[in-house]
C-alpha cells in the first residue's frame, strides 16, 4: 500500500504537467519554429486572458459550482472600462493634462470594471446560495442578462476608446515579457498560495468534497461558496481591461465569446475535478497553456479554423476521461 | 443487498463477505442468513468477517481471531464462546471493557430548558455537570441526534433556551456552538463526520483549522497536532497523509474524534462513537471518553447500545419520541429498566 499509493498520486498531481511537456516536444518535432521565444510568448499572451479567468473558475468548480457567465461578463465589464475611460479622458481635456491625466483615465477604467466584476460576480453567488438555485441555471440565465445589457449599452455596435495611451498599456512589454503574461503569473502565484495555505482555501476544498461535512464542522458553506463566484468576477474584472485594451475597443457581440469555454477547460485539463473538492490553480494555468499550444499547432500546420473547436471538444473530453481513470483506480464503483 | 445479489450472481465457489450486515436491516440479515445456509448446502465456501460476534457464532463453522493484523487464533465455533473471541480480539478480559467510572458531581455547565423543535422535539430540559458523562438512551427516532443538532445550531429551535454557566447562549450558525465551546462527533461518520477524501491531517484540523490559520495555515504546526493524536489514539495509519477512505472504520473513527477534540472544547456531544468498529477501537474510546470527563469536560454521550451506556455513564436520560421520558442515576441502570422507558411501558406519553 505504502509504495503504489504515492506513484498514484504523483500521476494525478504531475499528469497535465506531463502532458505539456510531451505537447512542447511534439509541437518542437513537427515545427521546429514553435519553440522561438517570440512564438512562446505570443502563445502566452493569447491564452493569458482566458488564463486569468480560469484562475478564478478554479476555486469554483473545486467548491462544486460552475460559472458559464465569465464571457458575457467580461463583455459587460470591458464596456464599462471603455465607456469610463472615454467620459473621464474628455472630462479631462478642457484642463489640458498631462501624463496624470492619462494615468488616472486608465485607473478609473480598471477600477469600474473590477467593480463590476465583482458585482456580477456576488450576484451569481447570491443567488446560487441564498437563492438556492443550481449554479449551472443561474449562471446560464446571467450569461444571457450580462451579453444582453452589453448589447443595449452598445447599441450591438463596437465600444471605441478614445485614449491611444490605453492601447498602448494593452500592447505593452515589460522585460520583454507582455503585460497580461505578467498579470497572469502573478495572480496564479497568488491564488494558489490562498488556496493552500489559508482558511479559505481549505474551505474551498472542504464544501466541494463534502458540504454535510463542512455544515459540521462549523464552516460556513454559503459564504464560501459565494466568495468563491466573487473570486471569478474580480478575474473577470482584470481580464476586461487587459482585453478592451488590447484592442483598444470592444465589440459588444463578439467580446468574451466562448470564454466560458476556454476558462473551463482550461481548468478540466488542469486536473482540477468536475465533481469539486479538489485541484490546483497551477493545474489550471498548465490547462491553458496545453490549450493555447494546440491552438497554435494548428494555426501553424493549416488546419482549418473551423476544425480547432473540434480538437479542442476531444482534447477536453478525453482530459476527464483520463482523470476519471486516475482517480477510480484500484476504486470499486460508487 | 444489491452488492450481495451481485457477489452471488457470478454462481462462485468461494465467497468473501466483509462485515455484510453493517447496512442491513434485522429483517435482511435474517434473509442473508438462510442464504448462506443455503450457499453452505451447495458447498459453497463462505469467508466471513465480521465484528459482530453473535453472528459469528451462529454461522460459522471456524473462527480465526486476527488482533493488529496478527493471528491470534483457529478454532471449532464449537470450541469458543463469544467471551472468550471478544477476549482474544481485545487482548485483556472483557469485564476490563470500559473504564471505571468516576462520578463528578460538580457545577451545572450546560443548561437547557424547554427546548423544543416543530414535530421533533418537546420540552426538552436538563443540566450537565462539569466532568458528568450523561448518557442518552432510546430508540433509534426518538430524537437524540436531533438534539445534539439543535445544541449545536445546526438546527433550529423553535423556542427554549440553552444556557452555558447561567449565561444564555445565542445560536445563529453552527460556529456560534464550536466558539462557545460545544464539539459534536456526529452519528453519521462519513455524512457528516469527515471527509474521506481529505487525508489525516487536513480533517483533523478542518474545525479547527483558525487555530493553525493566523493568518496563513502553518502545515507544521497542523502536522505537530495530528502527530500527538494519531500517538494518542494509537490511531492506524499508513501516513499522515493517507486519505480518509484508506483507513478502517475505527481508526475513521478515532480521526473523528480528534477532530472534534481538536476545537478544545469544554462541552462535547459524542453520538454512536462505536457503531460499525472493532471492540478494541471501542475499549479505546471508552477510556478515551472518560479521560476526558476525568479532565474535567463534560460529555453528553448518545448510544443505542445498552451494554455502554450502562458501562460508560454516570446518569442516563432516556427520550422517546421528542420527549425526555426518565431519568436513571448510575447505580440503578439496567438494560430492563432503560427499556420500559424507551418503550413506554414507563415514563407516560
Amino acid at each position: 500500500m505504502a509504495v503504489s499509493i504515492p506513484k498514484k498520486l504523483s500521476l494525478d498531481k504531475y499528469g497535465p504537467l506531463i502532458a505539456l511537456v510531451a505537447l512542447v516536444i511534439v509541437s518542437t518535432i513537427l515545427y521546429p519554429r514553435f519553440i522561438e521565444i517570440r512564438n512562446l510568448l505570443n502563445i502566452l499572451r493569447q491564452v493569458s486572458y482566458t488564463g486569468i479567468i480560469a484562475l478564478g473558475m478554479t476555486f469554483v468548480i473545486i467548491s462544486g459550482g460552475i460559472d458559464l457567465s465569465v464571457g458575457s461578463m467580461t463583455a459587460l465589464a470591458g464596456a464599462f472600462a471603455i465607456l469610463t475611460l472615454n467620459a473621464v479622458t474628455q472630462g479631462l481635456m478642457m484642463f489640458s493634462p498631462g501624463w496624470l491625466g492619462t494615468l488616472l483615465s486608465i485607473l478609473a477604467a480598471a477600477a469600474v470594471s473590477i467593480v463590476i466584476g465583482l458585482a456580477a460576480g456576488f450576484v451569481n453567488g447570491f443567488l446560487v446560495t441564498k437563492g438556492r438555485i443550481a449554479p449551472f441555471i443561474v449562471t446560464l440565465g446571467t450569461m444571457a442578462i450580462f451579453r444582453s445589457l452589453t448589447l443595449y449599452i452598445g447599441k450591438a455596435g463596437e465600444f471605441r476608446s478614445v485614449s491611444s495611451s490605453y492601447g498602448d498599456m494593452g500592447m505593452s512589454v515589460i522585460l520583454g515579457i507582455p503585460l497580461p503574461v505578467w498579470i497572469f503569473f502573478i495572480l496564479a502565484a497568488l491564488l494558489s498560495f490562498v488556496l493552500n495555505r489559508t482558511k479559505f482555501g481549505r474551505y474551498v476544498c472542504a464544501v466541494g468534497s463534502n458540504e454535510k461535512v463542512a455544515r459540521y464542522s462549523a464552516i460556513n458553506v454559503d459564504k464560501v461558496r459565494l466568495i468563491s463566484y466573487v473570486i471569478v468576477g474580480l478575474m473577470v474584472g482584470i481580464t476586461a481591461v487587459l482585453i478592451s485594451a488590447r484592442l483598444n475597443s470592444l465589440s459588444s457581440t463578439n467580446a468574451g465569446k466562448d470564454y466560458e469555454m476556454d476558462a473551463i477547460a482550461a481548468v478540466v485539463i488542469g486536473g482540477t475535478a468536475m465533481t469539486g473538492g479538489k485541484g490546483s490553480v497551477w493545474g489550471s494555468v498548465i490547462g491553458a497553456m496545453i490549450l493555447g499550444i494546440i491552438n497554435n499547432m494548428l494555426n501553424m500546420l493549416g488546419v482549418s479554423p473551423y476544425l480547432q473547436g473540434l480538437v479542442k471538444g476531444i482534447v477536453i473530453i478525453g482530459a476527464v476521461s483520463i482523470q476519471r481513470g486516475w482517480f477510480n483506480n484500484g476504486r470499486t464503483e460508487k | 443487498m444489491v452488492e450481495i445479489a451481485k457477489a452471488i450472481a457470478f454462481d462462485s465457489r468461494f465467497l468473501i463477505m466483509d462485515e455484510p450486515t453493517t447496512m442491513l436491516t434485522s429483517k435482511e440479515v435474517e434473509i442473508l442468513f438462510r442464504l448462506i445456509e443455503r450457499l453452505k448446502a451447495h458447498g459453497v465456501t463462505i469467508v466471513y468477517i465480521s465484528h459482530k460476534l453473535k453472528e459469528v457464532k451462529r454461522i460459522c463453522d471456524r473462527v480465526m481471531v486476527l488482533r493488529d493484523g496478527e493471528f491470534i487464533s483457529l478454532e471449532e465455533i464449537a470450541n469458543i464462546g463469544i467471551d472468550e473471541m471478544a477476549r482474544r480480539m481485545v487482548g485483556r478480559e472483557l469485564k476490563e471493557i470500559f473504564p471505571e467510572k468516576k462520578p463528578a458531581a460538580g457545577e451545572v455547565v450546560l443548561s437547557v430548558h424547554n427546548l423544543s423543535v416543530e414535530g421533533l422535539l418537546h420540552d426538552i430540559s436538563f443540566d450537565l455537570h462539569v466532568g458528568e458523562v450523561l448518557g442518552f438512551a432510546g430508540l433509534i427516532g426518538a430524537g437524540r441526534t436531533e438534539l445534539a443538532e439543535t445544541i449545536m445550531g445546526l438546527r433550529r429551535a423553535e423556542s427554549g433556551e440553552i444556557s452555558l454557566r447561567g449565561k444564555p447562549l445565542q445560536l445563529r450558525k453552527p460556529w456560534d456552538a464550536v466558539h462557545a465551546g460545544l464539539s459534536y462527533l456526529s452519528e453519521d461518520r462519513q455524512g457528516s463526520g469527515i471527509i474521506t477524501s481529505f487525508d489525516v491531517v487536513k480533517n483533523i484540523t478542518l474545525t479547527s483549522l483558525r487555530e493553525y490559520a493566523k493568518p496563513f495555515i502553518s502545515q507544521k504546526a497542523e502536522i505537530e497536532k495530528s502527530k500527538f493524536y494519531v500517538d494518542r489514539f494509537s490511531i492506524k495509519i499508513p501516513s499522515l497523509f493517507a486519505k480518509l477512505e484508506q483507513l478502517s472504520g475505527g481508526n475513521q473513527q478515532k480521526v473523528s474524534l480528534a477532530k472534534s477534540i481538536d476545537t478544545q472544547p469544554k462541552i462535547i456531544i459524542i453520538d454512536e462513537p462505536t457503531r460499525g468498529i472493532d471492540v478494541k477501537a471501542k475499549r479505546d474510546i471508552y477510556v478515551f471518553v472518560r479521560g476526558l470527563a476525568n479532565a474535567g469536560i463534560s460529555v453528553i454521550f448518545i448510544s443505542s447500545e445498552l451494554e455502554e451506556i450502562i458501562g460508560m455513564c454516570d446518569r442516563v436520560l432516556i427520550m422517546r419520541s421528542g420527549r425526555i421520558v426518565g431519568e436513571l442515576p448510575s447505580e440503578k441502570l439496567s438494560e430492563e429498566e432503560i427499556m420500559y422507558f424507551a418503550t413506554g411501558i414507563k415514563g407516560g406519553y
